[in-house]
């Protein structure tokens, strides 16, 4: 499993995504550029200038039409993936922390941070999927976080729930329509705050890493505890891989003491356990600086990671990784990755 | 007149105020001394009954015995006599402080005055406040003894039908004892939060858990681990058992304040920083000061340098018997339990005694008829004299061997666990003191006359050294470099010795085997066992490995190495980063090695070998502070039994083979099952959930899945298959213009 190096980046990886057929990622790091690769050669494809701030997120509709993005400099924009052209550019008063489209596309979250007085909130803005509309500056819902601000959301499957992760490392599940608050679970130790959520690809339940050094996997519909992946530093990203029953697990000591250890003790690994029986199958070296964000192909075929080094690597699954499979799990016929996981 | 108190407090009205009268004589006679109060009084009971007449005479003698305890004061004894003129057996006596009164109470109660009469003395107040009317009930109240109640064995933990060890685990706030299940996880016995304040020790022979509190030691046993005793030194910072586990040493920095009612406690250990404590019973043996460290030194550069406080202070004998103490450069004064009495009553001078050591077993001396203890000491050079080791045997003090040494910078006494050598490591400085060398001097205590084997052949410096236990070879680590605080720990070598082969009994000349250059180790760990050894680098950041050495190789023998006692063979070298202990279980068949949060807070956890330095298992645990093996208690099996076993050790193996795979595939049966109900379970929960994500599809009015919602919604436009690229690139690898 030889990975592509992509260096196009100048600052550390804040998040990478894969388009819905896995064939080109994009990535954002606080260098204020996102880019644009071709998945299968590292090729480079396109840059989308305009932040003015540190990028922390990105996020593609599923028709690849357009790219939403969020930055330190308080905005949201969208782009025409085709032609890089921004067409819109939401205005917020504090950092855009995280974005995500739902499944259709229609609507787009927003995550924004709490500074200057301002509480976080998270805001929907409704979008039209078409790079020629006029895109409404009007905000669809604003949830406002007054108990500890969001880090991180996602849109659950039949856009009915926004879930989001929180700074005291509690989860919570909104009404997609009302913003209403339904439940909220203490999903990680108190004060260890939620660093990735992200959904499974049918969005029915998804896996959410913090700093107290583990991941879960929760089910969307009631925030069920489904499976805990503990490992041995703290997480700053977690991932859930299609067709096989994995998840990988990113993380490291805090950027801010990297440099008084060595990447031995640094933990700068791509870890992978097994989604449902929890244990930890494989380890992947190769970044010099905690592991800032993963994404997996939708397809199933390799993965990605950016690093606060500044560099992500590509990785085609190899045959290894297909074939792996417990013995229990050939006995009962799911080994080699089914639809049924 | 002289004015008396009677016509004092009578014409009291009648003095005029101002006229200045002499009162001072009264004052003494009538001063009541509020300051002493009734602290001072004892009552003597149980003394002869006498007429009258003989009062004085009794008085006299009973003042002679009570002035052991301290002075009883002039007229301060009172003894009444009853209307038939006949004394009643008891007294009043006034000593002249309340530490007086105190010390007789300690003292004298319970001696006898005379073959018929004994002493009953307590403190006046005492029967003041215990014997007043309505403390004391009239009717006889039988000693409540409470109901006989079996006590747990505390040895429940050899009886294990596999033979496992246990070890002890501290991490974070959280002890815990577990079972050694090789490659598996460790078997949790027992896990409590907050059962020690700092560190934890087991007793020596592996019965008792000792946890340490600011109020005290406690020592926990048996297989529910209940508290079986507690020792309430407050403060105490360090234990140490005596070989046979029955008696307990504890110290503390700060000296031991005895609140006024303690419980435990008495005044005697006012201001102490030792006690000595019997196991069984709990009780204080005898406390101690500590010695005053010798005023700081100044180094060169004026800063003052810090004195170790020497651990521990007290050594045992390895029979329980005797606990000495070192005066450092003047005497070494040995104890005798359990009464705790100086041997003779007298410290043993030593001139300018440095440092000594007891033999770890009773020497069993060739030519002497009953073995006695012995320890051995030795003296630095003082002025002209040269510096001296000695061995002494006690309780008899008789010297039985001296030896005098020239040019001694330092020197280390290393016993051999039987007591078969002592070893005397001594650093010389050449006569400009600038270079240093080490000495080994070997004294052979068992042979007769004990003769003592000088090697010389080191040129370095000895850093570390340790006998093979049971065994008669040694390991030893050597640096040419003096030690300076770098980040870049020093090279070192380590060197294997072992005696010769000779014809006959005995054991021949130390030869050297063989030396490991360029290594940086400074830890030498020998197998409880003997035979095996491991050489390790402790404590460093740089370099972290473990070199696993076997001193009995069964393979072929080098033809040089024919005449040694020894087939040295490398067999593993296992890594662990940020190793700061290695501990070997008591049967010498697994090692562990462990990165303590005390030292540093990288990688804690630990790693656990097998003796052939395999790695079974490692483990990775957040604020790991300590793990030790639990001890086991020597074997009762006679050496023809062990013999025996020994040579049958083959067929004992067959069974355990058999036993160690039934385990394996019953484990593995049960992780199959487990996994298999984690996967049902996990499979039925996605069929319930992909179910009702069609049902509230269908209820949206949408097709049942995503990917059919796509397809109807592209329209079969472009498909869902995806065009396959063929990519082809070409790269130059070089190119060569070829010139005709």
């Amino acid at each position: 499993m030889r990975p592509i190096l992509l260096q196009g980046h100048e600052r550390s990886l804040t998040q990478i995504k894969y388009t819905k057929d896995g064939d080109i990622l994009f990535s954002c790091a606080k260098d204020q550029v996102i880019c644009a690769w071709f998945s299968a050669n590292g090729e480079r494809l396109g840059t989308y200038h305009g932040h003015q701030g540190a990028l922390w997120t990105v996020d593609i509709d599923p028709s690849t039409t357009l790219l939403a993005s969020g930055a330190a400099d308080n905005t949201v924009r969208l782009w025409d993936i085709r032609t890089g052209k921004c067409v819109k550019v939401w205005n917020f008063d504090t950092a855009v922390k995280r974005v995500d489209f739902n499944e259709d596309g229609t609507q787009l979250l927003a995550v924004t941070e709490k500074r200057m007085g301002f509480l976080g909130t998270i805001v929907v803005l409704d979008v039209k999927v078409d790079v020629e509309a006029e895109q409404s500056d009007e905000k669809a819902l604003v949830i406002t976080c007054d108990e500890s601000k969001a880090t991180v959301a996602a849109w659950s499957y039949l856009s009915r729930y926004i879930i989001a992760g929180h700074e005291d490392g509690s989860v919570s599940q909104y009404d997609g329509k009302t913003g209403e608050l339904i439940y909220s679970t203490p999903a990680h130790e108190d004060g260890m705050q939620v660093t990735d959520l992200q959904m499974s690809s049918d969005r029915t339940y998804f896996i959410t890493a913090s700093k107290d050094k583990s991941a879960k996997l929760h089910s969307a519909r009631d925030l069920t505890l489904l499976k805990t992946y503990p490992s041995d530093t703290p997480l700053n990203t977690a991932a859930i891989t299609p067709k096989k029953p994995f998840v990988i697990l990113g993380g490291g000591q805090a950027a801010m003491d990297v440099t008084t250890t060595g990447a031995r003790q640094g933990k700068f690994e791509a870890r992978f356990y097994h989604k449902v029986f929890e244990d930890e199958i494989g380890r992947v070296k190769g970044h010099f600086g905690p592991l800032n964000t993963v994404a997996v192909d939708p397809l199933g075929r390799g993965y990605a990671s950016g690093g606060e080094d500044g560099y992500v690597r590509v990785h085609a699954f190899d045959r290894g990784y297909f074939d792996f499979g417990y013995e229990v799990e050939r006995e009962m016929g799911v080994a080699g990755g089914s639809g049924k996981y | 007149m002289a004015p008396s108190f009677d016509n004092l407090t009578e014409d009291n009205g009648t003095y005029d105020l101002e006229e200045e009268v002499d009162f001072s004589d009264l004052k003494e006679q009538y001063d009541v001394r509020l300051e002493q109060g009734l602290d001072a009084f004892v009552v003597a009971d149980g003394l002869p009954i006498v007429p009258k007449e003989s009062k004085p005479k009794l008085i006299k003698f009973l003042t002679k015995q009570l002035n052991k305890a301290g002075k009883v004061k002039e007229d301060g004894f009172v003894m009444p006599c009853n209307k038939q003129g006949m004394t009643e057996g008891y007294a009043f006596i006034e000593y002249h402080t309340p530490q007086q009164a105190i010390a007789a109470t300690k003292q004298l109660h319970g001696t006898a005055i005379d073959k018929k009469h004994t002493f009953a003395i307590n403190k006046l107040t005492d029967i003041e406040r215990y014997g007043r009317e309505g403390r004391i009930d009239d009717d006889y109240q039988p000693p409540y003894t409470p109901d006989f109640q079996e006590k747990e064995h505390l040895r429940w933990w050899l009886g294990d039908p596999n033979s496992r060890d246990q070890f002890v685990m501290l991490r974070g706030d959280n002890l815990g004892v577990f079972w050694n299940k090789k490659k598996d996880p460790p078997e949790q016995i027992i896990d409590r939060g907050n059962w020690t304040e700092s560190h934890i020790m087991w007793s020596p022979l592996g019965t008792y858990l000792a946890t340490m509190h600011s109020k005290g030691v406690q020592l926990w046993g048996g297989p529910s681990w209940t508290r079986q005793t507690r020792f309430p030194h407050p403060l105490v910072n360090l234990i140490e058992f005596s070989p046979g586990e029955k008696y307990i040493t504890t110290w503390s920095f700060k000296p031991i304040e005895v609140a006024e009612d303690d419980p435990f406690l008495s005044p005697d250990e006012e201001g102490k920083n030792y006690i000595i404590w019997d196991v069984a019973t709990g009780r204080v043996l005898r406390s101690f000061h500590m010695h005053d460290l010798p005023t700081p030194l100044e180094s060169e550069s004026g800063q003052p340098v810090k004195k170790k406080i020497p651990w521990p202070a007290f050594k045992w004998s390895s029979d329980d018997k005797y606990i000495a103490r070192m005066l450092e450069g003047e005497s070494i004064s040995v104890y005798e339990l359990p009464k705790m009495t100086q041997l003779d009553k007298k410290a043993i001078k030593i001139e300018g005694v440095t440092d000594f050591e007891w033999a770890p077993a009773l020497p069993q001396r060739d030519s002497v008829k009953t073995y006695e203890q012995l320890f051995c000491f030795w003296t630095p050079e003082i002025g002209s004299n040269p510096a001296k080791v000695g061995l002494m045997s006690i309780p008899s003090k008789e010297i039985v061997r001296t030896r005098n040494l020239f040019n001694v910078t330092d020197a280390k006494l290393h016993w051999q666990s039987q007591a078969a050598y002592v070893c005397v490591k001594v650093d010389r400085h050449s006569k400009s003191k600038k270079s240093l060398a080490t000495n080994l001097e070997i004294f052979r205590v068992r042979e007769k006359g004990v003769p003592v084997e000088v090697v010389d052949s080191i040129k370095d410096t000895v850093i570390n050294f340790a006998w093979e236990p049971k065994g008669d070879r040694f390991v030893l680590i050597t640096t040419a470099e003096v030690v300076i605080t770098t980040a870049v720990p020093p090279k070192t070598a380590v060197s294997f010795f072992c005696p010769e082969k000779i014809k006959g009994a005995g054991v021949g000349n130390f030869k050297h085997i063989q030396t490991i250059e360029k290594k940086n180790s400074n830890g030498i760990y020998w197998s409880p066992k003997g035979r095996f050894v491991v050489v390790g680098t402790v404590h460093s950041q740089q370099s972290f490995d473990l070199d696993f050495w076997d001193l009995d190789f069964e393979g072929e023998k080098p033809e040089s190495e024919k005449d040694l006692t020894a087939n040295l063979k490398h067999m593993n070298t296992a890594d662990h980063y940020g190793v700061t202990d290695v501990d070997w279980d008591p049967t010498g068949r697994y090692v562990f090695s462990t990165a303590s949060m005390w030292k540093h807070t990288m990688e804690s956890g630990y790693h656990l070998y097998d003796f052939k330095g395999e790695l079974l298992r490692e483990e990775h645990i957040d604020k790991f502070k300590q793990l030790s093996w639990r001890p086991r208690p020597p074997t009762l099996l006679s050496k023809e039994e062990q013999k025996t076993i020994r040579k049958n050790l083959r067929e004992y193996s067959k069974d355990f083979e058999e036993q160690d795979r039934i385990e394996e595939d019953k484990e593995k049966g049960a992780i199959v099952d487990e996994r298999r109900r984690v996967l049902n379970e996990w499979l039925a929960w996605r069929e319930r959930e992909e179910e009702e994500l069609k049902a509230d599809r269908r209820e949206l009015g949408l097709p049942e899945t995503l990917d059919a919602e796509e397809e109807a919604n592209t329209d079969g436009k472009a498909g869902g298959e995806g065009a396959v690229v063929e990519e082809i690139v070409e790269e130059v690898l070089d190119e060569i213009e070829e010139v005709a």
